[in-house]
């Protein structure tokens, strides 16, 4: 590790991604995510096998990085919103050949042209596969700066283990919010072991094809369950939660990304009253931390699930707890950043109308 | 002694074409791979075939293929060169897929020059959907969404995507062919050399147009259809040099 810097969360982004042996980005200009890009322009440009690419539409970036995958590069795009949407041909193509690639997600209000201010609102598009055909994409929810530094490096590393297009689900806030942060070492993609799949002209060897299309639907059939256990096998190896004062706690705030560092200010303040409050934070949002809410329903009979959108991952919470337990919630889409008191107020209220501080 | 005259060239799988008898793509593919072979780059080519009939061109040539999504040939070529700028990278699209839906990437390729190479084949018509009118169809031409012929006051005019990517200054070459006639095909090999030769220079972008029949979807018997391109076609897309910034820089 290096020194410590202080550094905005779309340049922390920037910077793990090259240390991580990226060497292929290609975007277009969004707001509220234009420093990343113009970050890894400055970043790509100082290396000798680094390529940017301002791209003239969201739909040609995306495509660029197909092809830089077929060639083997450790490849990145960036958007927000209504720039993800138009890259989801693009997306279900990469999960389809099985292509490796990083594509960062700063979430804005929506639907539409919505606005600019943080949001979570893309949720579903990120952890249901967003575009056509049956695939899922592996998405992560840093929190922190540093755990930016941490999933940047991981996202690349899940994308080539799984051969798999992998989101890094941010928002506005973490974008602009500047923190110390530490890097690993760089990565030289030289080193990193060799893919006995890429497209690189067939010297001394049969020649290859890369493809999606499976006319024959026995073939197509296969190649879907093929996928399907890959997922299979991703969500019991990477599912990552991170939990806060649970230990005791009769209520668990259940938040991701910067609602739950929200979530964090609001169970301090709890806790002062007395409140047993703690947080689950879902680090992987596909695939969900279900055996962690599970586990945890053995203990807690309320959750109380908090985002920024009108409830989204709430139905993942639903879903992993089958009735299990209580599900509460409570959103504030469109941009709006909720104060730690506000949910504070949130947290007390749920408390005592479920009669949690008697015993 | 028996002298060999005629063979399968070296980058063709032994694999039967699926296109219809008297279609312009098997004679393109067949083209290509000569190319290839006689400037010896068949270990470093990659291609990228479109959406479209020829989505199944990876079927037919020995070399390494990526596939593209519709109309994005020259977004993944460029992403696969500037990973790999010594490899040999071609896009083969159709005049649907290069000059409808992947306008903006081919013509934003053209303008960066990358040093890519497309191969844009013309025939008027969206052949794998079943005939549905082109960018190119030419005006008066039948297709299954033009009743009565286009209409250019209702359908709008024939695009000469050529003529337009000529105008960007990334783009060095470009030529408009046909593999009509025995001279045509000869004419289309030499400006498939060209253009292969204009990418191994590093010279910038450059693109082979060929106007090729689809007897099928025009409802024309193969003689009938290369006549057509020969007599009608040809019209509306004059068979020409567009723009030649190589000549004489290459061999």
């Amino acid at each position: 590790m290096g020194e410590k810097q202080l550094m905005r969360g779309s340049h922390v982004i920037g910077e793990a991604a090259v240390r991580a042996g990226c060497r292929f980005y290609a975007g277009y200009p969004i707001t509220p995510q234009n420093e990343l890009a113009e970050y890894t322009a400055s970043a790509m440009a100082r290396l000798e096998d680094g390529t940017f690419i301002q791209a003239e539409s969201e739909i040609a970036a995306i495509n660029m990085l197909i092809g830089a995958s077929m060639a083997g590069a450790r490849v990145m795009t960036s958007s927000s919103g209504p720039g993800i949407s138009l890259k989801q041909e693009g997306i279900s193509f990469l999960a389809a050949m099985e292509l490796p690639a990083v594509i960062v997600n700063t979430m804005r209000g929506g639907p539409g042209l919505g606005n600019i201010a943080p949001s979570q609102g893309d949720y579903f598009q990120a952890t249901r596969g967003g575009g056509h055909g049956d695939y899922r994409t592996i998405v992560l929810a840093p929190a922190s700066g540093q755990e930016l530094v941490g999933l940047t490096r991981k996202a690349f590393e899940y994308a080539d283990e799984y051969r798999t297009p992998v989101f890094i689900l941010g928002d506005g806030m973490m974008g602009q919010m500047m923190e110390p942060v530490e890097f690993p070492e760089p990565i030289d993609p030289r080193s990193l072991p060799p893919k006995p799949w890429i497209l690189n002209g067939a010297k001394g060897r049969p020649s290859r094809i890369i493809k999606s299309l499976l006319l024959d639907t026995s073939v197509e059939e296969d190649h879907n369950w093929k996928l399907a256990r890959k997922y299979e096998r991703i969500e019991r190896e990477i599912a990552r939660a991170d939990t806060y004062l649970t230990t005791d706690a009769r209520l668990v705030v259940v938040a991701y990304g910067t609602a739950a560092r929200i979530a964090k200010g609001a169970i301090k303040r709890a806790r002062e009253l007395g409140l047993k409050v703690g947080l689950l934070r879902p680090i992987t949002l596909w695939p969900f931390p279900k055996r962690a809410l599970v586990e945890m329903s053995r203990q807690v009979k309320d959750f109380l699930v908090f985002e920024m959108s009108t409830g989204q991952m709430l139905e993942d919470v639903k879903l992993s707890l089958e009735g299990r337990s209580q599900v509460h919630f409570y959103g504030r889409p469109g941009g709006i950043i909720s104060t730690p008191d506000e949910i504070a107020k949130v947290i007390n209220t749920i408390y005592h109308r479920q009669h949690l501080n008697e015993d | 002694m028996v002298k060999k005259v005629f063979q399968r060239p070296k980058y063709l799988k032994k694999a039967v074409f699926h296109y219809c008898p008297g279609c312009g793509h098997s004679i393109i593919h067949r083209l290509i791979a000569e190319v290839i072979e006689e400037l010896d780059i068949g270990e470093k080519v990659i291609g990228v075939p479109p959406a479209g009939c020829a989505v199944l061109a990876y079927d037919y040539f020995d070399v390494d293929m990526g596939e593209s999504p519709h109309g994005r040939g020259a977004a993944v070529a460029t992403g696969i060169k500037r990973i790999l700028p010594d490899r040999i990278v071609f896009s083969y699209q159709g005049d649907g897929d290069i000059a409808a839906i992947g306008t903006a990437e081919t013509i934003h390729a053209a303008n960066r020059g990358e040093k890519i190479t497309t191969i844009f084949v013309n025939n008027g018509v969206y052949g794998m959907t079943g005939g549905q009118m082109a960018p190119t169809t030419i005006a008066g031409q039948n297709s299954t969404t033009t009743p009565g012929g286009r209409d250019v006051k209702r359908d709008g005019f024939p695009l000469d995507l050529s003529e337009m990517l000529a105008v960007a200054k990334g783009c060095v070459y470009i030529e408009r062919t046909a593999v009509s006639s025995p001279k045509n095909i000869r004419r289309t090999k030499r400006a498939i050399t060209k253009a292969f030769k204009t990418q191994i220079e590093g010279l910038g972008f450059s693109l082979v147009e060929i106007l090729s029949p689809c007897p099928t979807n025009w409802k024309l018997s193969s003689v009938d259809a290369h006549k057509w391109v020969e007599e009608q076609m040809v019209k509306t897309f004059p068979l020409k040099v567009i723009k030649d910034e190589v000549e004489g820089v290459i061999s």
